[in-house]
């Protein structure tokens, strides 16, 4: 299969479990805000737990059978700045590439086609200076 | 009944991760390396799942809208999700300064390490270290933020 038709294909299952988590709690499937909320312990999280904790089991299982690999560009330092800066920004920003990218932008949401254009244009950015001071793996 | 569905929906979102190769960061940051479209270098992939994640969501959440409208119209009642009590769309439409710093610092993340939450969490345990790494900054990140952001 092709590259790209299986990244479209992966793309429609994310569509559809963004759909269902819709159409069966009601609630909009962020990422970070669903993370954010669980760690604050917020009422009512078990179903946020069950999201994550799928989320961690189906992740470790499918790389698995589909023999998949990801291997880390940064290392632990940079991963450690990269983090806090990732969980501070969903947080101030109210979202990621799931809760913005994929269900704001499907409700046509201004203020996540605003956020998704600036996280993709600073993490741009951030890659162009990678490359510039050859920092990429 | 919720614990479940939401555990079908995190399913669903993991096998989609990996079947569209997001759990790569290199693959990340090579979508992000706009600079390297002329040179062929550029890996558009993530726009194939964000295209195929909207393919389902742009019409799906719009059906879901206007029949809860139509059902609300029609016999009176509110229409409820399967197994909750309502629907949580987000109201909030102000683009301000929270919204723009936020994402603007989440992009840097993501960029330097190739992760957004979705991945990391999802490769949380077969990761190894550099992940777990992350992913308590993140967390760490996340509970910092929820006490200094204003609503």
């Amino acid at each position: 299969m092709h590259p790209y038709l299986q990244s479209a294909i992966g793309g429609v299952c994310i569509g559809i479990a963004a759909l269902w988590l819709m159409a069966s709690l009601g609630r909009i499937m962020g990422v970070s805000g669903i993370a954010a909320s669980a760690i604050a312990a917020e009422k009512d999280s078990a179903w946020r737990w069950a999201f994550l904790a799928a989320l961690v089991i189906g992740g470790a299982l499918f790389a698995w059978l589909l023999n998949v690999q990801g291997k880390p560009v940064a290392s632990l330092g940079v991963l450690t700045v990269a983090g806090l800066l990732v969980g501070v920004g969903t947080v101030l920003g109210s979202g990621c590439t799931s809760g913005h990218g994929v269900c704001g932008i499907a409700r046509m949401s201004m203020r996540s086609m605003v956020a998704t254009v600036v996280f993709m244009g600073t993490g741009a950015i951030t890659v162009a200076v990678l490359n510039a001071i050859g920092a990429r793996a | 009944m919720k614990i479940i569905a939401a555990a079908i929906s995190g399913l669903l979102f993991a096998f989609g991760l990996v079947l569209s190769g997001m759990t790569d960061p290199n693959k990340v940051q090579s979508f992000l390396d706009f600079g390297g479209i002329a040179s062929g270098r550029w890996d558009p992939s993530l726009a194939f799942v964000m295209g195929g994640a909207l393919l389902v969501t742009l019409p799906g959440f719009a059906w879901l809208r206007a029949r809860g409208r139509r059902i609300e119209m029609q016999r009176g009642v509110k229409r409820t999700p399967l197994f909750d009590a309502h629907f949580d769309w987000p109201v909030t439409k102000s683009i301000n300064a929270q919204l723009i710093m936020g994402s603007a610092l989440f992009g840097i993340g993501w960029g330097l390490s190739g992760y957004c939450p979705e991945p990391a969490i999802s490769l949380g345990v077969s990761g190894g270290i550099s992940l777990l790494t992350f992913l308590v900054a993140m967390g760490v990140g996340m509970w910092v933020a929820r006490r200094i952001r204003t609503q």
